[in-house]
Order: C-alpha cells, then structure tokens, then sequence
C-alpha cells in the first residue's frame, strides 16, 4: 500500500530541503507590494497551467473519497443488496463501539510509534555513514537502498519463511515455537520486517538534511572546542530540523498505514490486524461495504490529523508549500 | 489504445514499440480470459478449487458435448478464503469471464442473496433434484429456491481403535469417560479433533449443537435463535475440553495436524473427514488395520447425532453470456457417472444416493454404510447469506473451548450473531 506514495514523496523533500538550502531570502517576500498587471497575468497563468494537474487530483482522489464516505453512511452489504438504504453515523457508532476495531487501533499505533522511532535512530546513523564515506560512496548508498528496493510482499514472504519452523533458519535459531503463532512475537516479527524495509528510506530523506549543514559550521563550532556530539545536538539537529520533520511526516503516515507485511505474516491472526487490514477484511472479504468504508474513511481522518499535527504543531513544511522553515 | 492505427501514423517509432507492447500487455490476459466465441465452440470457464482427476470429467464432458460447448477448468486457489475472494470479487465487478462456479456450501447462499448466481429451473431444476441426497441439496436452496447442484458433499466419522475400544462409543460423554479410563490405564487415549480458532471448530460446534436438538438461527435463517441446545452444545464442548483427554494442541489444531497425531499412534479417537483413511493406509498400514469407523457420537447416547455436511456446489454466474450452456456443463460434470469417477478417484462422497449402491464403490469407500447413514439425517450449517460473518465471530467466540462459559457465551454468541445478519458485524 506505502510503495505508491513514497517514491514521490521522497522527490519533493529532497527538491524541498535543497531549494530552501539555495533561495532563503525570497521566503517571506510574497503578498507585499500590491500586484502588478504582469504579476496578475502570471498568476492566471498558473491557474491555467495547474487546472489539467488540479482536474485529475479531482478525478482520482476526490471523487473516490466523496464516495467513499457516501457508501459510509449506509447499511449497504452486497450480500443484502435489497436493504440498502441510508442510515445516517450508525455505521461510525458501530466500528467506534467495536473491540476489534480499537485493538487494530492499538496495534496499528504500536507499531507506528515503534517502527517511526527506531527508523529514525537507525536512518540518522545510516545517513552519517553514507553522507561520510569517502570510498565507493556509490556503491555504500547503493547497497543501503536494496531493502528499500525490494518489494514489500516478496520480502514480507522471506521474513514469513524464515520464522516458519523448518523452512527457516530465523525460527530454529530463536526460538522454539512457531513464533508467527504467538502475538508478542508477531508484532515484533512484523515491527522488525517494516524496519529493515523502511530504514533506507528515511536514511534517503535524513541525508537530504545532512547537506543542509555547512562545512563551516562544523568547522567553526570545532574551533571553538565541541564535541563530536555537541556538534550533532547543537549544529547538525537544529540545522536539519525541517528534514528530519518531513522525514517524520512521511514515515508515521506510511507506518499508520501498515498493511502488506501483515497481510503476508499473520493475515492478521492473533489479534495483530492492522487498522487497514480490518478495512480489507470488512470490504473485501465481508463485503460490507457500509462498515468497511466506515474504516477507510475513520483511517483517512486519522491520517489527517497525524499530517495536520505535523504541519501545524511542529512546523512541519508541508509538502509542496514555499515556506518551509516556518517555526 | 483506442485507435491503435492513427497512434501508429503519428508516433514516432521507438514510442510506437511501447505502445505496442503496453498494448499487448493489456490486451493479452483479456483474451485468455475471453470466452473465445471467434470459431470454435463457446467457452465454458468453469472455476472449481483443485482436485486432481477433474480434468478427466471436465474431458469426458467436452467429449459428449460433441462441439456444443468446450468446458474449461480453471484451478481457483487452495485455500477456501481465497477461493471466495477471488469469485466475490469479480462477481461484484459483473465478470463476464466465470460461467459455472464450484462453491463450498456454506456460500450458496451468499452468492444468491447478493444476485450473483442463477436460479436452477425447469428440466435443469428437475434434474439437480432427482435421486439427490436431501441434506446436501438444502445447502443449495436459497429461499425456497434452487440456486446450486450439489457435486459433492462431505461428513466427518469417528474413527477408533478397535484393540481399545471394543465398542464405538455413543455420545460424547461416554467417549470422555473411555478415554479417561485408557489414561488411567497408560493407554493411547487421546481423542484428536479440531479446535483452532477457524472453520473447523464451527464445524465441531455445530455438528455438537444440532445434535443436542438446537438451533443457531432461525429456520428461514433471519434471527439469531441459540435456544437451549445450543447452551447443552456448549456445555459438551466446554466439558470436552477441559476433560483432559484432548491433545495439548487441541487448541491450534487443523485437519491435516490431526491426522498426523492419530497417525503416529497418541490418539484412541479421532474425529476428522474421511480423506484420514486412505492416508492412515498408505502411512500406517499395521495400524490401519485396527482402525475402525462409526457414526459420530451423540450430545444423548439415545439420540443419534446429526453430523455438519461440507462439500461442494456447481452454480451459474449471473454475468455468464451462455447460460443454457453453463446449466448444461455443470448438470453433466456432477452426473452419476462422473460422481462415481471423482469419488473413487479423489476420494470426494457423492450426493447422489444411488452412487452408493454401484459396486466399484464398496472397495473404494469401505465406510459408504456409515457416510450414507449419517448423510441421510444431516445437519446443516446456518443457511444465510451472512454466514460468512457468523462463523467468523463463532470462531473467534467458542476460542479457546476450555473457557467458554455456557449460559453467557449463548447469550454473547446471541448478540453478536444479531450484529451480523444486519450487517452490523466488524470483522476481526
């Protein structure tokens, strides 16, 4: 499910963090003087150029959603395809009432916090090591990336192979069940696979931020007598801050989302269903659409306030937006 | 991709050549998929789960149908799950590549409800209903209606040993007690069956609760009912489970992991599908030999249970663009005849009751006396279009079966048995 938003996500932060890196004074700069004749043909311009891009944003995400949260209002099961009919929020009160859904919701925040937390420990330290080397650089960023390559459901079936005893050596080695079987140990099988997954990744989006600090400055606060560490914590992390919070942004939605490498380990058995896979499971395979749109949208609307906590709250630069360093 | 000549005239070449090749990209499954009207007979894409030798009944139809139709057979996935997912999927999105479906029977009425299958009327209906067992051709109706031919069904035994215990017993109870006493003994004793949280504990519930007399849901399958029956079901099941008799894997365990604990010896009682044997003979020869078979036991020792039938329906999609024909196909691939050859050659029991009698049958189901016993007083699982949901929550529910609380579990089981009817189920 995450492999299609990354990619490009990735693209705007890295453009993003190098065009604040190169133009900061024009920041600030607009909505001053009152515009011109030019300036308001350039502007309609704009529209016109944007209005194709805009009508297909329309069309493929928009409408989905509209209809999504339209089918969300109604008992509307297609194995019941006579009783459909419009029942209001009843479906919200029914998923917001549900065991099941709230245990998804735990899990599905455990391992976004988790998973969010050590990548960006894990991804800083990767990030160091490949914005340093001196030697093959290529190579070394190269090979950092071949996780993030690989595709999720064929490495999710690795690491499902690996932790089945008897066809892995990962199951044989530490422990002695089944430890796909048991829930603490799925959630950190699972934990483990979403890490080793997205780890470059985030490494990617961090060393976008490690070019933001100048050679100077490091130089000059080791004049002046720091520490190795002083220089992280005082020089690089201030200097990196927007980078590392759109790294943040991307990866927490991307997490919040899980879906394939539960699909793939547990199916969701032992209570280790993601928010997504319970959407799955109540629109696919129960074929409730009412219910399972219910979920979709509940997920959207988290996904939401996760993106306007970041932006708001933490000054985060939303993506696509000029003033990035807003604080 | 709509005008592929005026693309042609007007690209330049290297872009021509992948156009070309997403063209064929995209075109190339569709025509596999197509029903290949263009000369030949009409293509009937028959979608039935894996079993070995269907292809030579799928053959020996195409043969009789001398250029009327060619039935093709197209392998769904093993599991169940994926099965059902792949069929409701493309039905949902009025596929017109499906023509006849192989169903298990917990889906026929799922498929109907939600319009998906035909109804079977006149001469076809006639047919489907002639000689046909009645417990299968139940889970084919849906409203009183016809909507599947049933092509074969399917009931557990209880299987025993013979050198320790003399006498099958007659309700579970008395299976309790023989097994404990083989314990207190330094017997085998156990008595596997399975009670993972999945398909098959449904499976041991029901067949405990409609034997006791009770009643999951209403007969039009509208309201959740969970009468006392049902609570006497549970309390067998509970008692079952906590009387120490059962593996120390009863909890996760799956058809196949019971075969291959009773197989190894541990257990005096097996209660499992009839595929157990011809394995135990090839696996366990010597032990084969003291392996009997009867009727499952009873909740009463004086009332004989009723046993959950499985198995499998042939349906028609509603989107099919050769109905006549699709009626016809699957009316000849569950034929006496055929019947007979799927049920020597892969072991699946017929839903034609005269199979039974045919001779060649004796050496191939030695225990057709006890299958046809118990098909003939079956018992169902809850006919409606929701039971996808209500064995999903039973399931999850009766899990694990030590520590259901009789009264209470009905009464839980009640409710959320509600939910799902009116869609107001979540899944887990």
């Amino acid at each position: 499910m995450s492999i299609n938003a990354t990619p490009t996500g990735a693209d705007t932060a890295v453009e993003e963090t190098e065009r604040h890196a190169t133009v900061p004074a024009q920041r600030g700069s607009r909505r001053k003087a009152p515009l011109s004749e030019n300036k308001k043909a350039e502007r309609k311009l704009g529209w016109l150029l944007c209005a194709p891009a805009a009508l297909v944003m329309v069309a493929v995400t928009a409408y989905p959603i509209i209809y999504s949260v339209w089918l969300s209002l109604q008992r509307f099961d297609l194995r019941f395809p006579d009783e459909r009919q419009f029942i209001g929020l009843e479906n919200y009160v029914t998923v917001l009432t549900n065991e099941f859904w709230w245990t998804a919701f735990g899990v599905t925040m455990l391992i976004t916090v988790v998973t969010v937390a050590v990548e960006l420990v894990l991804g800083m330290g990767l990030a160091i090591i490949m914005h340093r080397t001196l030697v093959g650089r290529g190579l070394v960023r190269t090979s950092a990336l071949i996780p993030y390559g690989i595709v999720t459901v064929v490495a999710a079936f690795s690491w499902r192979y690996a932790w089945t005893p008897g066809t892995g050596y990962l199951a044989d080695l530490f422990s002695d069940g089944a430890p796909l079987t048991e829930r603490a140990s799925s959630l950190a099988i699972i934990m483990l696979a979403e890490i080793w997954k997205t780890t470059p990744f985030m490494a990617l989006l961090l060393m976008a931020g490690l070019a933001l600090v100048p050679e100077d400055l490091l130089k000059a606060a080791s004049t002046d007598g720091a520490t190795a560490w002083q220089k992280f914590t005082k020089v690089m992390l201030p200097v990196m801050k927007p980078a590392i919070l759109v790294a943040l942004l991307f990866r927490t939605l991307d997490a919040f989302r899980v879906f394939d490498n539960i699909f793939v380990l547990t199916a969701g058995g032992n209570e280790t269903s993601s928010v997504s896979m319970l959407a799955y499971n109540n629109l696919i395979r129960g074929l409730n659409l009412g219910i399972g749109s219910t979920m979709s949208v509940l997920i959207f609307i988290t996904v939401a306030i996760i993106a306007f906590v970041f932006v708001k709250l933490f000054g985060t630069a939303a993506p696509g937006s000029d003033d990035g360093e807003r604080r | 991709m709509s005008d592929p000549d005026e693309a042609r005239r007007r690209r330049r070449p290297r872009v021509r050549a992948v156009a070309a090749a997403a063209a064929l990209t995209l075109v190339a499954p569709m025509a596999a998929c197509g029903s290949g009207d263009a000369g030949g007979p009409p293509t009937i894409n028959l979608y039935y789960p894996p079993e070995q030798n269907l292809q030579k009944v799928v053959d020996d139809c195409n043969a009789q149908a001398q250029g009327r139709y060619e039935i093709a057979y197209r392998v769904l996935p093993r599991q169940a799950d994926d099965q059902r997912v792949q069929m409701v999927r493309r039905l949902a999105a009025e596929d017109t590549g499906m023509d006849v479906l192989g169903l298990d029977v917990t889906w026929t009425q799922e498929f109907a409800s939600a319009d998906w299958i035909r109804e079977w009327t006149g001469q076809d209906k006639a047919e489907v209903e002639q000689g046909t067992l009645a417990g299968p051709l139940d889970t084919a109706r849906y409203e009183d209606k016809l909507f599947a031919a049933p092509k074969n069904t399917n009931v557990q035994l209880l299987w025993y040993r013979k050198d320790l215990v003399p006498q099958p017993p007659k309700s579970w109870d008395q299976m309790i007690t023989a097994a404990q006493q083989l314990k207190d003994q330094g017997k085998p004793y156990q008595v596997l069956t399975m009670g993972a949280q999945y398909e098959g504990l449904v499976v041991l519930y029901n067949t405990l609760a409609e034997s006791a007399g009770g009643k999951i849901l209403n007969d039009d399958g509208t309201q959740a009912v969970m009468d006392d029956g049902t609570v006497r079901a549970l309390e067998q099941l509970q008692r079952f489970a906590t009387s120490g008799v059962t593996s120390p894997s009863f909890t996760n365990a799956t058809e196949d992991p019971v075969r291959l604990e009773f197989q190894s010896g541990a257990g005096a009682f097996q209660v499992n599908w009839p595929f157990v044997y011809p394995a135990l003979q090839e696996a366990n020869p010597e032990l084969a030999k003291q392996v009997g078979w009867a009727r499952i036991p009873g909740v009463d020792e004086n009332t004989p249970s009723k046993v959950t039938i499985g198995g499998v329906n042939l349906a028609v999609s509603s989107y099919s663009r050769h109905p006549e024909l699709s009626f016809e196909a699957a009316r000849c691939i569950r034929d006496a005849e055929h019947q007979k050859f799927s049920a020597i050659n892969d072991g699946v029991p017929p839903t034609i009751e005269a199979v039974y009698d045919e001779p060649e049958m004796t050496e191939a189901y030695p225990m057709k006396d006890t299958i046809l016993e118990e098909l003939k007083e079956p018992a169902t699982r809850p006919l409606t279009p929701a039971y996808q949901s209500i064995s999903t929550v039973l399931s999850a529910i009766l899990s694990p079966p030590s520590e259901i609380r009789p009264q209470q579990t009905a009464d839980e089981l009640r409710s959320a048995i509600a939910d799902a009817l009116q869609s107001k189920g979540v899944l887990p």
